[in-house]
């Protein structure tokens, strides 16, 4: 697959290194002038960015987490005047406030060219036609998705998320060869493909790019076995930039580059805030580098992974981020043990009858932690037999005491009970919260 | 010999059961016989239809988990013992029944039961062995 920054994806090392440590000062030098919140978080840490004078001392530095961006809601980040803005996102405020992001001229022009090159590394090139099914509008996925394809001279039908049955027919109709969408929303895609009778055998696709919530690799082989295409992830947030900031290689699909010339990764312990090594797994932190309305500072994510500085197959000399395992806040403490709800759905997709239609539930009955675990009954995995879905049920139990160490029970409902959204799956109702 | 029999996944919520028989109705699908096995918290509804192909079809597209088993209509007579006719040869031969459910005959004196069996083929041959009557799908979807 041809890199499109050849420049810079496969720069030597030192030199982005070189780069990195340079576009950082500026960087810093920058907020320090426009953003109070970060000049008071220097004075705070009793420093000036004058004291940063090597990558490794980006550690001095004080965190940067959402409730900040919540304070600050919604322009208080903005390092340049509202002229200067010319696109304006938000992230859905499922707790609190949204939070708002902007985007200069030359920003959107940055997430343009990152997101081609992502397209590119996913098997895309300006011969495709591009198939985005993720959401238009204040959620960064579709508009992301959209100016790289356009970036990079592909054709792009903005089908947006929803109207499924339409969708169908214009994949049919219209024969795009790249798929983009949230992983959930792409399976609700192909049930319903499958309940009009059409089969993506006779579709034309020969790769899909899909993120914006994390995905397991037994998720992969689903969505790959059922899609017939191969199933690259990528990975964004908002607050830093959108789709875009890593992606997988279709050559390897182990690890998703991060775009280290516009980025740095840091690795942490959620607990401590202590930097971690290549390798570790802990919270991945962000600081973008030639952001201009809405730079960030060592961002913590939430999200749990491990970076992978190893060469890699496909030439990109920039570090690799595992798939995201899940997300420090929506780890569950059941009992005293940890779990991510990603690590029950592998448990469940090692058995291939079983959909990917799963929803966790945790109460606390009696001061006691339950965890219910809500799978659906397909077709697959029916029988006329009570014996034989009772001993799944307990199979499934046994296998998640066994693989994680709680006890679970295994709840078998009915198809579509699960609520499907258009975009992100709601994978775990926590009762004790309430 | 076999009678299709469709089997339909429920949970154990109020009126849900009515809701299939409903849309079954609103299809013009007439029901032979039925059986319900629950737990606390799912059951399976095992039906026999006059026509299995639309009764499946609608039901999916309400968005019902169905599936599809053979199994056996046999006449059981209708005497003291009448069952431990067709059972005994059946469990000397070490078939196991996995569940049974009776049939709504309205016709004839002898009553009509439905039978699950594991392996069908070999069950077929005892009861013919043994010169008990099992009843013909076609027979069965119009009785
Ligand atoms: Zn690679």
């Amino acid at each position: 697959m041809p890199i499109y920054n050849m420049d810079f994806e496969t720069m030597p090392r030192e030199a982005l290194e070189s780069i990195q440590l340079s576009r950082l000062k500026a960087t810093l030098d920058r907020v320090y002038a426009t953003v109070p919140f970060y000049r008071e978080n220097f004075k705070k840490a009793g420093i000036t960015p004058s004291d940063i004078k090597t990558l490794k001392d980006l550690q001095k530095i004080p965190f940067t987490v959402k409730q900040d961006l919540r304070d600050n809601y919604p322009y208080g980040m903005f390092a340049v005047p509202m002229q200067n803005v010319v696109r304006i996102h938000a992230s859905s405020g499922t707790t609190g406030k949204p939070t708002v992001v902007g985007y200069t001229r030359r920003d959107i022009a940055t997430w343009a060219e990152l997101m081609a090159r992502s397209l590119a590394a996913g098997g895309a090139t300006s011969q495709d036609i591009v198939h985005n099914a993720y959401g238009y509008g204040l959620f960064t996925g579709g508009l992301g998705v959209h100016y790289g394809a356009e970036m990079l001279g592909a054709s792009v039908i903005p089908v947006s998320g929803g109207n499924t049955k339409r969708q169908i027919i214009i994949m049919k109709d219209f024969k795009p060869t790249i798929l983009t969408g949230t992983p959930s929303y792409i399976l609700h895609l192909a049930e319903v493909a499958q309940e009009m009778g059409v089969s993506f055998e006779e579709l034309n696709f020969k790769s899909g790019i899909f993120g914006a919530e994390p995905w397991s690799e037994d998720m992969r082989a689903d969505l790959e076995a059922k899609l017939h295409l191969k199933a690259i992830d990528i990975y964004g947030l908002s607050e830093v930039m959108g789709p875009g900031v890593s992606i997988e290689c279709y050559e390897a699909q182990k690890g998703l580059h991060i775009f280290e010339d516009h980025f740095i990764a840091e690795i942490i312990n959620p607990e401590t805030g202590e930097s971690l090594p290549y390798g570790e797994t802990g919270e991945l932190v962000f600081t973008s580098i030639t952001k201009e309305a809405f730079p960030v500072i060592r961002y913590r994510t939430r999200d749990i992974t491990s970076l992978n500085p190893e060469p890699c197959v496909c030439g990109r000399t920039h570090v690799r981020m595992q798939k995201v395992s899940g997300r420090t806040d929506d780890m569950l403490i059941i009992r005293g043990v940890n779990v991510f709800p990603s690590q029950i759905e592998s448990v469940l997709m090692k058995n291939r009858e079983i959909q990917p239609h799963y929803q966790l539930v945790v109460d606390r009955v009696d001061n006691l932690d339950t965890l219910t675990v809500m799978v659906e009954v397909g077709q697959e995995f029916f029988s006329d037999e009570i014996k034989t879905l009772q001993n799944m049920e307990q199979k499934l139990s046994n296998d998640i005491k066994e693989y994680l160490g709680v006890s679970a029970k295994i709840k078998l409902v009915e198809p579509k009970t699960i609520q499907r959204s258009e975009g992100k799956a709601v994978r775990v109702i926590d009762k004790r919260k309430k | 010999m076999r009678v299709e029999q469709i089997s339909i996944f429920l949970e154990n919520k109020a009126g849900r059961l009515a809701e299939v028989t409903a849309i079954l109705r609103d299809a013009n699908v007439n029901i032979r016989a039925l059986s319900l096995a629950d737990t606390t918290d799912f059951g399976i509804l095992r039906l026999i239809v006059n026509d299995n192909q639309t009764a499946e079809e609608v039901l999916r597209r309400e968005g019902f988990t169905v599936g599809k088993t053979n199994v056996l209509a046999i006449e059981v007579e209708d005497v003291p013992g009448g069952l431990n006719n067709v059972l005994d040869p059946l469990t000397s031969a070490g078939i196991n029944v996995e569940y049974m459910y009776a049939f709504a005959n309205t016709k004839g004196n002898n009553a009509i039961m439905i039978f699950r069996f594991h392996d069908l083929d070999k069950a077929i041959s005892i009861l013919k062995d043994n010169s008990i009557k099992v009843i013909k799908g076609e027979d069965v979807y119009n009785l």
